[in-house]
């Protein structure tokens, strides 16, 4: 009906808008608010959209956290390791072996850990605060090795 | 005042550390990457295992630094022989030493020289296509291997020893090596830790690919797991969860449908606890080995500080092959450079090297040759800040002008070296992942580096020449 091709048309240049501006305009509503406080302690606030998972956020929103994602997100690395509150943590649903066996080399592991390719955005994590750890470096070292 | 030059540092060594030093100074420094062979990136071409490819999609990031306005990359350099590390030093502001550990730890026990026993190092720079390593055509005719060591790289190596053809086949694997895996004889890989299974030093993921290696069904002896059950109430998590897998592996009873997959297993691999390699066991003929003798320890302390104590008590074991996997050894690389060889590192505090002002390391050179590219990556930024801090403090003096790759090269052209652009790198690759193709590989590495000089210098030749003839047709 005209209605409705009226609407798409008022929506596709404010959708360009929004892209030009970045995601400070608010008019996509499923947009999930995602904070992340970096290793110097600074609140970093991004949006990124449903299914996106936080390692596509820090990519998409070009986030500069030092050598993050080395694996790009195929389980082979702990480099995007992030820690969340108690209360969140508890929303980010199941964890598998194969997600627990790359997490378990994280460096300063806690109990809230995760891997951020592994976590995918829903409307329900809205505003979640994600913290980048100190260090990225993966504990694997061989014990026979020197020094 | 606006500075026109960026200070210039150069760094040597393609592989991890030399690209993530580069990454983190390419912000502010014009950075040149002096590699000794034609092809860049190191152990993450040559070292990581063929069946890992998503743990190579570092070298993604690494394309990215390498083709920054700031930095350029010249393979085919040998520094220390064709340029020393002086010159670099007059050239460059910072000059930053990643080139790894190319060595590797002996056994130092009689009989390791013999015809069938070889170190993990070359082993996979075998089946990894390092140029160095091509002849290295080991003999796989026997049923028994032992493999000395229990980190990752011994995993790699008794995987890629008994995975099935039909996987090897689609990775990057060397065709030579392909074919030899093909014909292999060897049918059980036993893997030999001096101390205990706490005390193992390879992680989950490769422990759980040994698991559900198709056609493979494992073989431990449960008296090496007693006392490991009580033990693991007080380990951390991942200490806990990798000795829980062993644990199960070893001593518990399968379910039906895993136990008909055991019965029709063709091949088996088990860890040895408690045993160090005395003297390699020859032949009548003594032309090649016949067996390993092994060391009966036991554990004294306990946990990771646990160290292994000599009962007295031999044992051999028969077998026709034998990889030596504990350690890869930094070598030092120009007399003018200060070299710790107890350690086989570079004395350093933070990357900078000890009584040698300009001159910096990163990497396993810096750290010992442990820990996997995520390890590495942590050590290279450490020595990158350490780089930009004394260049801050005035420690580093980047106020007068320094020639940088301009010098180097004429030195270079002067001395008939042709250094490798990173263009010219990839064309290699282009080469590579062509000739990969018809055969359903990622790529098919080219295996000497003539070859590789080949496609890479005398490629623009071959190009204008076909140009040529398509216009006097």
């Amino acid at each position: 009906s005209n209605y409705v091709i009226c609407f798409k048309l008022y929506l596709k240049p404010v959708n360009l808008a929004v892209q030009h501006l970045g995601s400070s305009v608010p008019v996509n509503q499923t947009k999930v608010t995602v904070n992340f406080i970096n290793r110097d302690g600074e609140k970093i606030t991004v949006k990124g959209s449903p299914g996106d998972s936080l390692l596509d956020v820090v990519i998409n929103e070009d986030l500069d956290f030092d050598g993050f994602g080395a694996c790009e997100g195929t389980l082979a690395c702990s480099t995007c390791h992030l820690i969340f509150d108690e209360e969140m943590y508890k929303k980010l649903g199941p964890i598998t072996d194969e997600e627990m066996d790359m997490l378990d080399l994280a460096y300063g592991l806690t109990d809230t850990s995760r891997l951020g390719c592994q976590i995918c955005l829903t409307k329900s994590l809205e505003g979640m605060v994600a913290r980048v750890p100190e260090s990225v470096a993966d504990i694997r070292q061989t014990k026979d090795g020197s020094s | 005042v606006i500075c026109f030059c960026s200070p210039k540092v150069c760094i040597v060594g393609s592989g991890p550390a030399g690209f993530y030093t580069a990454q983190h100074l390419i912000k502010v420094w014009t950075v040149d990457i002096y590699e000794r062979l034609p092809v860049p990136f190191g152990l993450v071409r040559f070292g990581v295992a063929p069946d890992h490819p998503e743990v190579k999609n570092v070298i993604n990031t690494f394309t990215q630094t390498a083709k920054h306005s700031r930095c350029s990359f010249y393979g085919n350099v040998n520094v220390g022989k064709n340029v020393s590390i002086t010159e670099l030093q007059q050239a460059y502001h910072a000059v930053v030493l990643s080139y790894g550990a190319e060595g590797n730890r002996s056994m130092g026990v009689p009989g390791e020289d013999l015809a069938g026993v070889y170190s993990a190092k070359d082993f996979v720079g075998w089946y990894n296509g390092l140029p160095s390593c091509r002849e290295l055509s080991p003999d796989l005719s026997c049923e028994t291997a032992v493999i000395l060591g229990q980190g990752n790289v011994a995993l790699d190596v008794a995987r890629i020893l008994l995975s099935p053809i039909d996987i090897l086949k689609k990775t990057d694997i060397t065709q030579p090596a392909l074919e030899a895996l093909a014909e292999s004889q060897v049918r059980r890989v036993l893997i030999v830790g001096r101390r205990g299974p706490i005390q193992i030093a390879c992680t989950i993921k490769e422990l759980r690919e040994m698991v559900n290696l198709p056609d493979t069904r494992p073989d431990m002896v449960a008296a090496d797991f007693d006392a490991v059950k009580e033990a693991l109430k007080d380990l951390p998590r991942p200490r806990k969860r990798l000795t829980e897998l062993m644990l199960k592996t070893a001593l518990e009873v399968p379910g039906e449908k895993e136990q008909e997959r055991r019965s029709k297993a063709s091949r088996t691999w088990g860890f040895r606890f408690f045993r160090s390699p005395v003297e390699v066991l020859a032949e009548p003929s003594h032309s090649r080995i016949a067996g390993i003798r092994l060391a009966i320890n036991k554990l004294e302390g306990s946990g990771e500080g646990a160290h292994a104590v000599l009962t007295g008590e031999v044992e051999d074991v028969s077998c026709g092959l034998v990889v030596s996997s504990i350690g890869y050894k930094s070598l030092p690389i120009d007399p003018s450079v200060p070299f710790d060889s107890r350690k086989a590192i570079i004395p350093n505090t933070m990357g900078r090297v000890k009584q040698a002002a300009g001159l910096y390391c990163s990497g396993w050179l810096k750290t010992g040759p442990t820990g996997v590219i995520a390890t590495t990556m942590n050590n290279s930024f450490d020595t990158a800040r350490s780089l930009v801090e004394d260049m801050d403090s005035g420690t580093l003096d980047v106020s007068a002008a320094k020639p940088g790759s301009q010098s180097i090269s004429a030195l270079l052209e002067k001395r008939g070296v042709k250094p490798v652009t990173f263009s010219d790198w990839e064309k290699i690759d282009n080469v590579e992942m062509k000739k990969g193709e018809s055969s359903g590989k990622p790529r098919e590495k080219l295996l000497t580096v003539e070859e590789m000089l080949v496609f890479a210098l005398l490629y623009n030749v071959i190009e204008h020449l076909k140009s040529v003839f398509e216009e006097i047709k």
